[in-house]
C-alpha cells in the first residue's frame, strides 16, 4: 500500500488517506489514536487476534487458523454476518501488522496497523484500512445508517481499545448489567 | 430507586427506575445524601443543550455515602465521598497533565462522534449532561453508578463536616476558583465579575484571596448583588445601569484588568443581541445568547485578560474577535478541571478561607425536585441555590 502519492502532491507531506485528489481503487482511510503505553505491549495484545472481539463491537468471532490465517465473522446490517479469511502479510514485532483477505471474501480487505513510539505521549497506533464495499455507495450508505460503516466502526474501536489498554475497562454510560447487555447486543 | 429524569422542555419528573449496579472493575454505587440543582442545569431545562432524550437522569452536583465498589475501586463501603461532575479517568495523556476534563477516555467511544463533529474532539464524560456528555445518568437520584471511584470521588475525612460546606465541591466551588485563576490576577487588579449566581459569586472570594483588589460584580437580581457585597465586590445592576459606561467611570476609563463571564450561553437582559440570538436560537438557527461575553471583551482593558467559565455549547454571532486580536487581551475558559482543586478547597473550607453554605436558598425531599426546578427557574432572586435531599421525608 502507497503510503504516500508524491506524484501527484509533489509538496505535500500529508497521508495520503487525507489526499483530495487520490483515487484508490478501493475505499482507503486511515484512523488514528495515541495511547500512554509502550508500542511492545500494545502489539503484543492485538497479535494476538482474538483478543481484538474485546473491542472491536462488531466482531462476531475471531478464529485463529494457524499463526498467520484467521478466520473473521463480522455483524453487518440488518442482522447479516459477513465473513472472511484473514492472512498477515507482513509483521514487524512490536512496530506493525499487515493483512489481507483471501480469495472469497464477502468483504475483501486490506490494511496494516502501526504502532509507532511517540515519547512520553506513549505509541501512535494508526490503521489504514482498504476495503470493497458490499452494493457499493448504496451498500456503504445502508452501512452508515447502520453505523456499521467500516470507517465510523474502526474509529470507534480504535477509541475502546485505546479506554481497554489505558484504564484496564471500556467506558460505558448503562446503569445495569441489563442496559449493558441491550448496549452491547445492538 | 427514584430519580429527577429529564421529558422535555420544562418537564421533568420524579420517575421510579432500577438502581444501579457495578458494571466496571473501578465503579462504585454511592448513595445520595445531597444533591443541587446547577444553574446548568437550567440550561437543559430550557432545552438549550442538544442530546437529551426523555427519562435521562439529571443532576452532577452530589455527594453520598458508598455502598458498593468494584474490585478495582481504591474506595472503601461506608466513606463520604463528593464527586466531581466531571468523569476522568486519570491515566489517559490529558488526565496525566491535569487537565481532567479533556479526559479521552471517559466518554462511551459511541458519543464520541457528536463531540468531535462539533468541536473537533471529544470532551469527557459528564454527570446528567446529556449524550454528548456520554449519556451518564446523574445525581439527583437515591443511588448513582460512579465510573473511575480510584480516580474522581474526594474522601471526606472528618463525619463533623456537614454535606452543605463540602458539596459545592463537586462543581461550582472548583468553577468559580478556576474563573479567577484563568484570569491570572495580579496584586492590584480590578476585576469585573459578569453573574452573581453561585459560580460568580465564588469567583468573586476566589478574586480577592488571588490578590485583586477590586471586585465588581455585574447582575440584575438584588438579591444576588447583594450577596457579591457581601465579600466586598461593588455591584452594577445592568438594568439601571449602562454596564460599559459604568465600568468606564468606576476604572477611570481603563477598563478592567480582567473580566470574568459567569452567564455563559442564556444571558437575560433586553439587549439587541440577546434578542437577536434568541430569535435565531428559537428558530434552529443556532447561535448562543452571548451578550456577557461580547460586552467582557469590550469592556476589557487593552492587554487584559478574559475567563469565561460560563457554559457555550455551539456558535456564536457578531463575536468582536477584532476587539479581542486589537487590543491583545488572553481569553482562557474550559470545563472545570475539578479534580485538581480539590484538596487545596477542601483545606480552604476547613481553614474557613471560603465561604460555601450562604448560598442555599431552599432545602427539599428528592420528590419534590420538579416544583424545586420550576422555582430555581422561575424565582432566580429568592433562589440562590436549592439542596435536595434524598433521605429527606416528603413533606406534608
Amino acid at each position: 500500500m502507497a503510503e504516500t502519492d508524491t506524484a501527484v502532491r509533489p509538496h505535500d507531506d500529508a497521508p495520503v488517506t487525507t489526499s483530495k485528489t487520490a483515487r484508490p481503487d478501493r475505499d482507503l482511510f486511515a484512523e488514528t489514536t495515541t495511547i500512554r503505553k509502550p508500542a511492545q505491549e500494545l502489539y503484543d495484545f492485538w497479535r494476538n487476534l482474538p483478543n481484538l472481539a474485546q473491542f472491536m463491537d462488531n466482531i462476531d468471532s475471531i478464529e485463529k487458523i494457524d499463526d498467520r490465517r484467521s478466520h473473521w465473522r463480522v455483524r453487518a446490517p440488518m442482522d447479516k454476518i459477513v465473513e472472511w479469511d484473514a492472512v498477515i502479510t507482513e509483521d514487524v514485532p512490536g512496530k506493525s501488522l499487515s493483512w489481507q483477505s483471501e480469495d472469497g471474501a464477502d468483504v475483501p480487505n486490506s490494511g496494516k496497523v502501526e504502532f509507532k513510539d511517540a515519547g512520553a505521549r506513549g505509541t501512535i497506533v494508526r490503521a489504514v484500512i482498504a476495503y470493497e464495499s458490499p452494493m457499493g455507495v448504496v451498500g456503504k450508505i445502508v452501512a452508515k445508517i447502520f453505523q456499521r460503516e467500516p470507517r465510523i466502526q474502526a474509529r470507534r474501536d480504535l477509541r475502546r481499545f485505546k479506554q481497554l489498554m489505558e484504564t484496564g475497562e471500556i467506558a460505558t454510560a448503562s446503569r445495569t448489567k441489563a442496559m449493558l447487555a441491550e448496549e452491547q447486543k445492538a | 430507586m427514584k430519580a429527577i429524569a429529564w421529558h422535555g422542555k420544562h418537564d421533568v419528573r420524579v420517575d421510579t427506575v432500577d438502581d444501579p449496579e457495578i458494571l466496571n472493575p473501578r465503579d462504585a454505587i454511592i448513595k445520595v445524601t445531597s444533591t443541587a440543582i446547577c444553574g446548568s442545569d437550567l440550561h437543559l431545562y430550557d432545552g438549550y443543550i442538544p442530546t437529551m432524550q426523555k427519562g435521562d437522569i439529571l443532576g452532577h452536583e452530589f455527594m453520598g455515602e458508598v455502598v458498593e465498589v468494584g474490585p478495582k475501586s481504591t474506595l472503601k463501603t461506608g466513606q463520604r465521598v463528593v464527586v466531581p461532575f466531571t468523569i476522568a479517568c486519570g491515566q489517559c495523556y490529558h488526565c496525566s497533565k491535569q487537565q481532567f476534563s479533556g479526559c479521552d477516555n471517559s466518554l462511551p467511544a459511541d458519543n464520541q462522534d457528536i463531540a468531535r463533529e462539533l468541536y473537533g474532539h471529544p470532551m469527557t464524560g459528564l454527570f446528567g449532561f446529556s449524550h454528548m456528555a456520554g449519556g451518564y445518568a446523574g445525581g439527583q437520584a437515591e443511588y448513582v453508578r460512579v465510573p473511575f471511584s480510584d480516580v474522581g470521588p474526594f474522601v471526606i475525612p472528618d463525619d463533623s463536616i456537614e454535606d452543605e460546606k463540602v458539596l459545592f465541591m463537586t462543581d461550582i466551588l472548583p468553577t468559580g476558583w478556576m474563573a479567577a485563576e484563568n484570569a491570572m490576577i495580579e496584586p492590584g487588579d480590578t476585576v469585573a465579575v459578569w453573574g452573581c449566581g453561585p459560580v460568580g459569586l465564588f469567583a468573586v472570594q476566589a478574586a480577592f484571596l488571588m490578590g485583586a483588589e477590586r471586585v465588581i460584580a455585574i447582575d440584575h437580581f438584588p438579591k444576588r448583588l447583594e450577596l457579591a457585597r457581601k465579600f466586598g465586590a461593588e455591584a452594577i445592576n445592568f438594568e439601571e445601569t449602562k454596564t460599559y459606561e459604568a465600568l468606564m467611570e468606576m476604572t477611570g476609563g481603563i477598563g478592567p484588568d480582567a473580566c470574568i463571564d459567569c452567564v455563559g450561553l442564556e444571558a437575560h437582559g433586553a439587549f439587541a443581541d440577546n434578542i437577536l440570538d434568541q430569535i435565531k436560537a428559537s428558530t434552529f438557527l443556532g447561535t448562543d445568547r452571548a451578550h456577557v461575553i461580547r460586552q467582557a471583551i469590550i469592556a476589557c482593558r487593552k492587554g487584559g485578560r478574559i475567563s469565561m467559565p460560563g457554559v457555550y455549547g455551539g456558535f456564536v454571532d457578531k463575536f468582536p474577535l477584532g476587539a479581542l486580536m486589537q487590543k491583545g487581551l488572553t481569553l482562557k475558559t474550559g470545563q472545570t478541571h475539578v479534580q485538581r482543586y480539590l484538596p487545596a478547597l477542601y483545606a480552604a473550607i476547613v481553614e474557613g478561607k471560603v465561604d460555601t453554605t450562604f448560598l442555599i436558598s431552599h432545602r427539599a425531599p428528592l420528590d419534590r425536585g420538579p416544583d424545586a426546578y420550576k422555582m430555581f427557574h422561575d424565582y432566580q432572586d429568592e433562589a440562590t441555590k436549592i439542596v435536595l435531599k434524598p433521605g429527606l421525608a416528603m413533606a406534608a
